[in-house]
Formats: structure tokens, sequence, C-alpha cells
């Protein structure tokens, strides 16, 4: 560009003082605290939209973060709850092995998740999905049937085998998220922090095992329902808008607990243990059952197999 | 081989081996010496002590197999064809016997479903079958094989399963 006279043309006149950048800042100010008085971001929501990566917290950091949700929590469900952060134990993996021989399909396992990692109620989400598989076609997914619904189980010439979160050591959920919200602890749980999940539900499409569920609506539990007894990467409230799944019961095992699944089994068919310890039941099933892993192909190494008892 | 003394000395040893032999394993105590915190055994509300009426002097023990008719007629007994002294010691209702007519308590009952089922007492014993609660790291409690299986009709009988899933397009949301 050029003006009429051949010179180019400047962007700005040199004889323009900057003095009233002074005001432009305190009306900028201004303005931008009305915006956040008029939006309702208090300085709960300003830590919440700036808090870092669970991994990068510092322990004084992570106390008020977690004193924070805690009332946020107290707010929402009129009940105060515990957010432990309970490290993983030394020289510990979990594993976890489950009985098809003995597995009759009556849910109770999907029931005792719910209640105990305070899973939503309405819309609902259950991290444990039971398969009803033919016995003659064998495990054959695409046949598998989620809604069984007889008077009685186990129906004749079927088995049940329930699915959730594997704990995979080669996770495809871990490798495709976006933001690393989620991850591999070292006692080999797969953790999500929900305050870095930005939602984009890749890791769902990733999982081979359907394992992760997503909080398409505002989560809600009855307040006297409520586990009050969680961690923070494992059964707290979770807002809208984020993935979850399946950790073992967290808040449990590493307390030495064994998971909710597993003592609620009325036939005993779910196994826990460390994989790490010689003589644990675990060890002793994968050196001398039969042990399947499903969708063995894909590589996913799984911490969860099924086995036949007899 | 020539040594004088060497055939009546191997003809010695091996003497002393087959006595040795003959004696039989060491006398150890019933079964099990490893303490298990097992769950209590599941009897009816105050059925226990048994002796508080099955006194043998009170009431002498019946040993013909029959069909009982007034206490006990509600227990059907579904387990092979046995009868109810085969494992309840007559003269001492408080225990079980087992085969070789050791007396156990009911919370060692494990010890008497064992001799037949060896290998689900073997499994039992490392925690493959059956149902342990507790710490997986620590103190559990192993269930009793009666906590889950009724000794006089043990096959499990089906559940009621609980409900199952939404279907995906009954899922509404809230506004």
């Amino acid at each position: 560009m050029s003006e009429a006279n051949g010179r180019p043309m400047r962007m700005t006149s040199r004889t323009t003082k900057p003095a009233n950048t002074r005001r432009m800042f305190m009306g900028g100010a201004l303005v931008a605290a009305a915006g956040a008085m008029l939006t309702g971001c208090g300085k709960d929501t300003m830590d919440a939209f700036l808090q870092h990566n669970f991994r990068e917290l510092s322990k004084e950091e992570l106390d008020q973060i977690i004193a924070r949700l805690e009332r946020e929590a107290a707010k929402k469900y009129g009940k105060q709850i515990h957010i432990g952060n309970e490290k993983p134990m030394q020289g510990v993996i979990f594993g976890y092995a489950l009985d098809l021989g003995r597995c009759v399909g009556c849910r109770r396992c999907v029931h005792a998740c719910v209640k105990e990692n305070n899973q939503s109620r309405d819309p609902q989400i259950q991290w444990i999905r039971v398969l009803e598989l033919e016995k003659e076609k064998g495990v054959d997914l695409e046949a598998a049937d989620q809604y069984y619904n007889p008077e009685e189980v186990p129906r004749e010439g079927h088995f049940y085998m329930p699915v959730q979160c594997h704990q995979c050591k080669n996770a495809p959920c871990v490798k495709v998220c976006p933001v690393g919200a989620t991850w591999k602890e070292p006692d080999g749980i797969t953790v999500v922090d929900y305050n870095w999940c930005i939602g984009c539900r890749y890791c769902m499409a990733a999982c081979p095992y359907g394992a992760r569920h997503f909080n398409w609506g505002e989560p809600s539990i009855p307040a006297e329902e409520i586990n009050p007894v969680t961690h923070y990467l494992g059964n707290r409230p979770r807002p809208k808008g984020v993935v979850e799944k399946c950790t073992f019961c967290i808040q449990r095992t590493r307390k030495g607990l064994y998971p909710a699944c597993v003592e609620i089994c009325p036939t005993g068919s779910r196994k826990f243990g460390n994989l790490a310890d010689p003589k644990s039941e675990i060890r002793y099933i994968l050196e001398n059952k039969r042990v399947f892993i499903l969708k063995e192909d894909l590589n996913t190494q799984p911490k969860f197999f099924y086995f036949y008892g007899v | 081989m020539s040594l004088p003394g060497l055939r009546p000395l191997l003809l010695c040893l091996s003497g002393l081996l087959a006595v040795a032999a003959m004696a039989g394993p060491p006398e150890s105590p019933v079964a099990d010496s490893r303490d298990l915190m097992v769950t209590p055994p599941p009897f009816t509300e105050g059925i226990f002590p048994c002796t508080t009426c099955h006194d043998p002097k009170a009431m002498p023990p019946n040993p013909k197999k029959r069909d009982l008719e007034g206490m006990h007629a509600d227990i059907e007994l579904h387990h092979g064809d046995r009868w109810c002294t085969d494992c309840h010691s007559l003269m001492n209702r408080d225990k079980l016997h087992l085969v070789n007519g050791d007396l156990i308590d009911f919370t060692k009952s494990y010890l008497l479903c064992g001799q037949c089922h060896g290998d689900k007492l073997r499994d039992w014993k490392v925690g493959v079958h059956g149902k342990r609660t507790g710490n997986w790291n620590g103190a559990k409690q192993y269930w009793l094989c009666v906590g889950c299986h009724n000794p006089h009709s043990p096959h499990f009988k089906p559940l009621k399963p609980m409900p199952p899933p939404l279907p995906p397009e009954q899922i509404k949301l809230r506004k």
C-alpha cells in the first residue's frame, strides 16, 4: 500500500503517544472483573480451572484440591465424604481371575460395584458388564447378550462372562489419551484424573473390552447411598463430562481389602491378589489352572484372567 | 567284593529299613494343623449345642436308617445315598466324625467334606475354590464349605438375577 505521494503508509501514526494505555488497562480490568462476577467465577472455579495434572501436584496443592473437592461434594450431596490418596504399595502388582465355570450371571457384582464406587444411578452407569453366552458357541462376543433377564440363572446351555476394566499392561486407552489424563500406576491399576479428563472419549473408542463409561449427564446418586470412603483416582463423586471405569476398588485394595465384587460373589468365582507374591491365590491359578485372556491377539496384556476352576 | 562282613551288614540295614517302613506315618493330630480362620458354621438359631436334646442317656441314639418324623423332618437329604450318622457322630451330636472314627468340631467340617472332595479341599486351602473375605494381604476369613453349600442338599439352587442394565435408548438425560 502507498500514499498518494509515493511513500509507504504507516500502520500507526508516529505522533500517537501511549498516554491512554493506562486507561485502556483499567477499563479492561473492570470489564474482566465484571465478566467474572457475572459468570459466577469464584475462587473455587478458578482453582479448578488452573489445576494441574495429578502427577504434577505437590503435596500441599493436592491437599488443597482434596479439601475443595470434599467441600463441593458436601454441598452437592449434603454428606461429608473423605477423599483419600493412598499410594501404591511397594512390590505389589494386582491380578484378578474369574472362574467361568462358576459364574452364574446373578449380577450381584454389578450392583455391589455401583454402590461401592458411587456410580451415577440416573443416567445409569455400570462398570461391570455381564455377558450371557451359549455353551455351544463358546466365547463368541458377537452373540453375547448383556440384557438377559430370565426368571432364574444360570440358564440351561448358557454360561456367563463378566467384563470390566482389565488394567492392561499395554493399555490402548493410555496410549490414545491426548491430554495424559489416564495412566498406569505402579501397582498395575489404570487410573483417570477426573479433573484433567477433557471428555473426548478417545479412550472409549480404543478400549477393546468396552470397559470405559462416560458421564453424558450430571451424575446423580441418592445421598444416603453415597459411599463416603473414596480415593482421588477412584470412586470419588465424578463431574459431568468425564470418563470413568473400574479401578480394582483402589480405595479398598490399597488398604489391603478385597474389591467389592470379589466379596459379594455368591459362588466364589472371583479371585484377587498380588501377582508378585508367589504364594498368592492368583499365582496358584495362573500356574495350575486353565487360564485364558480375552482378545489375547490384541496384545493388551491384561491383569484380568478367566480360568476354569475344575 | 570280598569284604567278609559286607553281606550281613547289608542284610541288617535292609531289615531296619523294612521295619521303619512298616511303622507307618508319624501320628498327627486330626488332619490339618494349620489354623485357618474360618467363618462360623451357619447354625439355625438355638440348634447348637445339639447335646441339649441329644443327651445319650436321656435320648438313646437310634442308628436305624429311616425317614425322620417330628424334629429335623424338614431336612431334605440329597447327598448321595446317605444317612445322618454317616457324618454326625452317633454318640456325641456336638461333633462330626471322619471315616477313621476321629471326631471333629463343626468349625473344621471342611475336613469331612474333603474326604470325598479332596480336590476341592486342596483348592479351597489355597483360596482358589470358595470364598474368602477380608484382606488380600493379611487376615482373611475362609468361608466354610457349608457357608455356600447346604451339606444336606449341596447342589446350588438357581438364583434370581439382579436387574439388567438399561439399554441406551431408554436412558434419558435430565435437562
